[in-house]
């Protein structure tokens, strides 16, 4: 039945398409190191203490940093922690412990759809909520925007973590006679806690990245802001400002700006997965 | 009296355990060979290393001489083997994106089959064999494979084995998880495929090993303990074990 | 004889309220005469005002659950109210029309539209084998050691956020294109009529490359879980016939997951869609519909993000945020789309939030 011209045709057919998925996957390796080389190797050089200490030079200047913008970031950061995190949380918490029923079948779809809405469209909506009314740009709106980019991500990384603590668990709690609010609070939640915190870092790593929420937000400064009533630099939108600019100086600010972002995202997504790969079971991302 | 199968000190292993310690079998050429012992004995082992099924576990090793027709399967290319000893597991596992007629057909059109007449021809000789034509024969590319009951299904799966002619059928345990009524027709079957091809069969069900298979292996604990006409062992068993078993004492 | 009920947990829902009174057995009129001591009785007294902190907090989580549902109620009305100006002067046609003029006052989002999805689309055709590559071989090809890094380094590509992704692509990926890339393309395939004109590295094509980077991990790793949900009788019957690994591959595997590989890529087209910052930066921001993939270009995202802090008049305005009530209405359909595929096949497997 079988001749060996195909038996042989079949063979190479086995080992070329064995070669070529083995090939791409060495090319999308090879992509995401070509680009980590290109960070460290253009940030690298333009990474100094100045950069990480000083605000912008004027156009035309060597030197400066973008000290303003890490401040900056953190600021937003922080509003959007403030936001974010006990919205998401509480969320999740319904979802998990209230939420077997079609509200909380919408909430969960509702939380999907709002995972996938584009961040500049965020990045408007939180410039027409806040923006407008306050009649200039802010790091409240900026953190609001990141807020809403957060929010989805917490709640389901809250609901699953919490739906791993065994129900027996909750029950042994019931039977103890206590409430179950009490349960939740003292008993379910701390139990869930390490992945829950997890799931917010990520989020939080996941939007310390994002620039188009940013802006008509923030809008990005110069110099240093420490307040609620003026536009406010950010890390992801300095890179931005530079990187388009037509000035080599800014551009090298750019990539060293870009290193230091990666590093800490990177480094957080990292450094999380690994810690938490070792607490929970059967995660293998 | 020939030999289909001639196994010589074959050892199987899972990681670091040894599954089966050294076993010397010879099956007997169109005939069915009953293989049957407790939970755990080995024989499930056993015959996956009879068409080299044990090794896509990662982590499997098998060691010793399994001989198909004269040929050593372990010195073969494992694709061929496969073809020549055909398996049909436990649970029937047709393909449930395919047709009826593709499931059956897609042996076939992996060994480069691809005249439609030929496909036909022996997409309706194997149904038949299976005896699964008269009831799936208006419905060949209209249903797909898992649309069929549990025992319909299982003969698909018979049949689809069919279609590559092998020279052997390993069964594992093909009935356990069929009705009564099912596993009767697949009995029946067994009888008339005999004739045509060798047929080895795990079975935890010993009236089924006396019903369909003139030889039978007992297993226990990876070794072979007996192996004899299947009228000997359950009238007259040599060893105690098999008798143990045989009569329920265990298992 | 009557007895006292224990209170019973009966589901989850029920069991914050298992502990209130007691309840007799009605049936016996023996019942009155016994009085045990029902212990949670006697503590209900005190534990009444945990009955309204149950509530108080379960209202309180409750509450959270809304916020969430308010926030894209809220996006909703936002958009629609502030693009009502821009949709009451072009109606429909705004989605028509092909000049984008601000000077004059004429708002056509067509160009937009083009540019998205034409960028999405060489997104798509680029990512597409590779993510499906990746899948394939981590799955089911590569010896188990290599499995974890090779997947975790995909992974790390979606870590990277889009405005560094843009940076990379000017500084690295225009002048690739630009200077080897490009001229090849043009010197060989013009004939094809979708390769023609200078080779600015800018463009389309720039932009449907870095965008292609930056979804082959959202497919690689549903594509990933996907096959990895394929039941191993299923590989063991294809094998057991004599199929070759590639073969088992193609018929076991593959085509079980098929629904499940193509909820993966709606869902990368999804994140393609609406990607501003890295395609802004690279694809030229020119408002035209050029049958070149060599050509500038805009996107719906990159429009605003480009325009909007310069929007000067009601009108403009509103043209944005219609164009930003488009994009969020396209996501949501395509996204949910996916998300159904996806569901259908891993049904009851939790898909994780994965690094977007």
């Amino acid at each position: 039945m079988a001749n060996n011209l195909t038996k042989l045709r079949r063979q190479i057919t086995n080992y070329f398409f064995t070669g070529l998925a083995a090939g791409l996957s060495i090319l999308v390796v090879g992509t995401l190191v070509a680009i980590f080389a290109y960070l460290v190797l253009k940030g690298a050089g333009a990474l100094n203490w100045a950069f990480l200490t000083q605000t912008p030079k004027p156009v035309g200047e060597t030197g400066g940093g973008m000290a303003n913008a890490f401040v900056g970031s953190v600021m937003i950061l922080a509003i959007a922690s403030l936001i974010g995190v006990p919205v998401g949380v509480g969320a999740g918490i319904y979802l998990a412990e209230y939420g077997r029923n079609r509200l909380g079948q919408l909430v969960r779809f509702t939380a999907d759809v709002l995972n996938g809405v584009p961040s500049i469209v965020i990045g408007l909506v939180a410039y027409g909520l806040v923006v407008i009314p306050q009649r200039h740009f802010s790091a409240f709106a900026a953190g609001l925007a990141l807020a809403i980019m957060m929010i989805p991500t917490v709640t389901r990384s809250t609901e699953q973590m919490l739906l791993l603590v065994p129900q027996s668990v909750r029950e042994a709690a019931f039977g103890l006679g206590i409430p179950q609010w009490r349960t939740t609070v003292s008993i379910t939640l701390p139990s869930a806690a390490s992945g829950i915190i997890t799931g917010v870092m990520l989020a939080f790593a996941r939007v310390a990245g994002e620039t188009a929420p940013l802006l008509f937000t923030a809008f990005g400064n110069q110099f240093w802001n420490f307040s609620m009533g003026q536009p406010i630099a950010a890390l992801p939108l300095q890179i931005f400002t530079y990187a388009i600019s037509p000035f080599d100086e800014w551009h090298r600010q750019a990539w060293a700006g870009a290193l230091v972002l990666v590093i800490l995202i990177v480094g957080t997504t990292t450094v999380l997965r690994f810690v938490f790969l070792r607490r929970t079971l059967g995660e293998a991302r | 009296m020939t030999t289909a199968v001639e196994v010589r000190d074959l050892k199987a292993w899972f990681g670091k355990t040894e599954a089966l310690h050294g076993i010397n079998i010879s099956v007997e050429a169109k005939h069915a060979t009953a293989i049957i012992g407790p939970s755990g004995c080995g024989k499930s082992t056993f015959i996956r290393c009879l068409n080299r099924m044990h090794e896509t576990n990662p982590e499997a090793k098998a060691e010793g001489t399994v001989q198909v027709a004269g040929a050593d399967i372990y010195r073969m290319d494992a694709v061929e083997v496969r073809r020549r000893v055909g398996m049909v597991f436990q649970k029937p596992n047709p393909f449930p994106t395919m047709t009826i007629y593709d499931n059956v057909a897609a042996g076939l059109k992996l060994n480069g089959t691809r005249n439609r007449k030929t496909l036909d021809e022996v997409v309706e000789r194997s149904l038949q064999q299976a005896a699964l034509w008269d009831e799936v024969k208006d419905v060949l590319k209209k249903k797909s494979g898992a649309s069929l009951s549990g025992g319909q299904q299982q003969r698909l799966c018979i049949a689809r084995a069919l279609a590559v002619r092998p020279e052997v059928l390993l069964m594992d345990e093909p009935a356990s998880a069929l009705d009564p009524i099912s596993t009767a027709k697949i009995e029946d079957l067994i009888f008339d495929l005999k004739k045509k091809l060798t047929i080895v069969i795990v079975t935890h069900n010993m009236q089924q090993a006396s019903r369909v298979a003139e030889f039978t292996g007992f297993f226990l604990m990876g070794d072979l303990i007996e192996f004899n006409k299947t009228e000997k062992i359950f009238t007259n068993p040599s060893d105690e074990r098999t008798e143990d078993y045989i009569t329920g004492r265990f298992g | 004889m009557g007895a006292l009920r224990e209170p019973h947990i009966h589901d989850r829902a029920s069991a914050g309220h298992a502990f209130g009174p007691a309840r007799k057995n009605m049936a016996s009129p023996e019942s009155s005469k016994i009085t045990l001591v029902n212990p949670t009785r006697a503590a209900s007294a005190w534990r009444g005002s945990f009955i309204n902190l149950d509530s108080g907090f379960k209202s309180l989580v409750m509450l959270a659950a809304f916020v969430v549902l308010g926030i894209v109620g809220l996006i909703l009305a936002e958009l629609m109210q502030r693009s009502a100006l821009a949709w009451q002067k072009f109606g429909i046609h705004f989605f028509f029309g092909s000049e984008w003029d601000p000077v004059s006052g004429t708002f056509g989002a067509l160009p937009f539209i083009f540019g998205t999805l034409v960028s999405s689309l060489i997104a798509l055709v680029i990512a597409v084998p590779l993510a499906i590559a990746v899948g394939v071989f981590v799955t089911e090809m590569c010896p188990r050691v290599l499995r974890k890094p090779i997947s975790y380094a995909t992974e790390l590509l979606a870590a990277i956020p889009s405005v560094i992704y843009g940076l990379w692509a000017i500084f690295v990926l225009v002048p690739l294109l630009r200077v080897y890339v490009e001229p090849s393309l043009t010197k060989y395939l013009s004939w094809t009529g979708v390769f023609t004109g200078p080779a600015y590295g800018i463009g389309m094509l720039a932009a449907g490359t870095v965008l292609a980077i930056m979804i082959i991990p959202i497919i690689s790793s549903i594509t990933r879980e996907v096959l990895t949900v394929v039941p191993q009788h299923q590989r063991e019957a294809a094998l057991a016939l004599g199929a070759t690994r590639w073969e088992m591959i193609r018929l076991a595997v593959l085509r079980n997951a098929r629904a499940g590989i193509l909820g993966a890529i709606i869902l990368g087209l999804g994140r393609a869609l609406g990607e501003t910052m890295a395609v802004t930066m690279v694809i030229g921001n020119t408002p035209q519909i050029a049958k070149s993939l060599l050509a500038p270009g805009y996107t719906m995202a990159s429009v605003i993000a480009n325009e909007f802090a310069e929007a000067t008049g009601d009108l403009y305005l509103s043209a944005l945020l219609e164009i930003g009530l488009a994009l969020f209405i396209v996501t949501i359909i395509v996204n949910t789309l996916a998300g159904l595929m996806v569901w259908t096949v891993t049904r009851g497997t939790p898909v994780r939030a994965h690094g977007q």
